[in-house]
């Protein structure tokens, strides 16, 4: 088990330091740097200004150079410095990040809640048309688009309930309440459509195991029906919707980027949505970067989950 | 007593061994038959398509012509879904955004799921080493969320139909190299492969012409799968702004504008693309998800 968890730990070290690179080559992909992106909106070019900036940011050094200086800063988890806020970014962000952790634990939940009842039901009555409906409902959660939906919730909201979204972020201390709707619309936006994919997967796992042998034994010794589907099946049936769940932790953080713009959530997501638009780019760079590591630890959680869900995986050899 | 096979053998006439091949239309009814869902996400598509073809003859106004006199209008007979805040017609806008977001949408499904397929075919092909190294760089690009990578390449690229293309077909591409590399696993081992093999056929020439071909199936369903997240990652793109530019309509930008200040006024705004964009991309869902049903042999019978 330990030299298991050294090596998956390991290939993650390995996997990240690749996404850093690959982060760092698509930032400096486009024509022209930063500085360029700057003057272009102010509309002239001074060139000793020009050079002046470059060095500043040092941007006037080798690429491998920038680029051992940044893995250098992530290593003692200095974030580097926000352009438009002057300030360090680890300040910028550090406020943000409760938000969207909520707002992430909130989404996972409704999309569990949702996914895994409904994903059951539809196996259990295979092909009927409560089937098709539960399918259909969920492929449609799946095709509309996060902040479209939450555009519509908020529209529906205001119309048939006079509620208005607050403008600004409301904490849990202040005002409870307001707190608790102000996050409950966007995470039943983000989990509705992230439930999709844990109701498909739930759905067609169970209904294999439902073949299985022990499952028409369990039938044939007359166990009760809910025991043998809730208990029995699921027990089994639940290692790919787990799997799942891991890597719906990075299509959830996708969604969240939206959702956060459109509910007006001062969170970390939202925040990557606006550096990029000001091309603040040692923070987006930074941000992505985070992102990547919580989606690798976030599997490799799931990974060690195996093993205390499913006594027959044994790690090693 | 079994019969010996040389007995059996003569008792099947060689004609019917093999049904004859039954015509297109037949296929097509049986599929609308046992696939109901999915012949309803075709449809979608294919009105989707035409409209896109034919959007210069099925407008009433012009897209990107403003009417500073009727802005923010109501549905009407005129403008059968109104108009936006600078007075253009929506129905007109959404006509023509289906061309947008079909050119964009397909064309990142092809570039992103070619280059992906010809990765996964050599890597599964070759196995090894290249296989190995191969997979785990998949596992970096894989590893970030598809919509962070297609919004940092846009950022980065540059707003123009071309880059955001580009942008989006990158995420496509690990996911099209796994589809691609797991069927090129299965069909490598058999049996006509190792008989080109041994008839001395070059390497090349084997993965491209005896094994590609037998991979047409998952290909077809990994790209109408991705076609409706293309789509969709278009549509959030253009959203933030990073996507598809003016003067272009785009379905995710007509959102982005109204969203901001006019959804309360007018939430015609924005029911009418969203209902679009959801609509295309549950077509394709749709499709893909019974081409896959049907099309792919390990998943046939156990859905």
């Amino acid at each position: 088990m330990k030299t298991y968890v050294a090596q998956r730990l390991g290939i993650a070290v390995l996997t990240l330091i690749g996404m850093s690179m690959v982060i760092f080559v698509l930032l400096r992909l486009a024509p022209g740097d930063i500085v360029d992106i700057l003057f272009s909106t102010a509309g002239y070019v001074n060139e000793s200004e020009k050079a002046a900036i470059m060095k500043e940011l040092g941007l006037d050094r080798p690429y491998w150079v920038q680029y051992l200086e940044w893995m250098r800063q992530m290593f003692v988890g200095d974030l580097g410095k926000s352009y438009r806020y002057d300030i360090p970014a680890w300040d910028v962000i550090r406020p943000l990040l409760p938000v969207t952790i909520e707002l992430a634990i909130l989404s996972l939940i409704v999309s569990v809640a949702l996914g895994v009842p409904t994903g059951v039901i539809s196996a259990v009555k295979q092909d009927s048309s409560l089937d098709y409906v539960l399918r259909v409902v969920s492929l449609a959660g799946l095709s509309m688009p996060s902040f479209w939906l939450g555009m519509v919730i908020i529209l529906g909201m205001v119309s048939w309930l006079g509620w208005i979204p607050p403008l600004t972020y409301v904490g849990p201390r202040e005002n409870f309440s307001g707190h608790a709707i102000q996050f409950a619309l966007p995470a039943l936006a983000v989990g509705y459509r992230s439930s999709a994919l844990i109701m498909r997967i739930t759905r067609s796992s169970l209904l294999e195991v439902m073949r299985e042998d022990y499952i028409r034994t369990a039938w044939a010794k007359g166990q009760n029906g809910r025991v043998v589907i809730w208990s029995h099946a699921l027990k089994n049936a639940i290692l790919p919707v787990v799997t799942v769940i891991g890597i719906e932790f990075a299509f959830l953080i996708g969604g969240l980027v939206v959702t956060e713009t459109v509910f007006n959530l001062p969170g970390v997501a939202r925040f990557l949505v606006q550096a990029i638009l000001w091309r603040d780019y040692p923070i987006v760079q930074n941000l992505v970067m985070l992102i990547a590591i919580v989606v690798i630890l976030s599997n490799l959680f799931v990974d060690m989950l195996y093993g205390v869900l499913d006594p027959r995986v044994r790690y090693g050899s | 007593m079994a019969a010996s096979p040389v007995e059996a053998r003569v008792d099947v006439p060689i004609v019917s061994v093999r049904p004859a091949a039954p015509g297109s239309w037949t296929t097509l009814g049986r599929f609308v038959r046992r696939k109901p869902l999915g012949a309803a996400g075709a449809v979608i598509i294919v009105v989707m398509v035409v409209t896109a073809l034919l959007a210069p003859w099925l407008q009433t106004h012009d897209p990107i012509a403003t009417d500073a006199a009727y802005t923010l209008g109501k549905p009407t007979v005129d403008h059968w879904l109104g108009t936006d805040h600078l007075g253009r017609d929506i129905y007109s806008r959404i006509v023509h955004g289906a061309w947008v977001s079909l050119l964009v949408g397909l064309g990142s499904t092809l570039l992103g799921s070619v280059l992906g397929g010809i990765i996964g075919l050599l890597s599964g092909y070759m196995g090894g080493k290249t296989d190995l190294i191969t997979q785990r760089f998949l596992d970096i690009l894989q590893g970030l969320p598809l919509l962070v990578l297609a919004l940092v390449m846009s950022a980065s690229l540059g707003p123009s139909i071309r880059n955001v293309i580009i942008a989006i077909s990158i995420p496509i591409i690990p996911r099209a190299a796994r589809v691609i590399r797991a069927s090129v696993l299965s069909i490598r081992e058999m049996q006509y492969v190792e008989a080109a093999r041994a008839l001395g056929v070059q390497h090349l020439r084997v993965a491209f012409r005896h094994i590609l071909p037998n991979t047409v199936g998952p290909f077809i369903v990994l790209c109408t799968a991705q076609l409706g997240s293309a789509i969709l990652v278009e549509a959030t793109l253009s959203f933030l702004g990073m996507g598809v530019p003016e003067p272009y309509p785009s379905w995710g930008r007509m959102l982005s504008v109204s969203a901001a200040e006019y959804a309360q006024k007018a939430p015609h705004l924005v029911l009418f693309p969203g209902v679009a964009i959801s609509l295309a991309v549950f077509g394709s869902n749709l499709l893909g998800d019974a081409l896959r049903d049907t099309l792919d042999p390990r998943l046939r019978g156990s859905r």
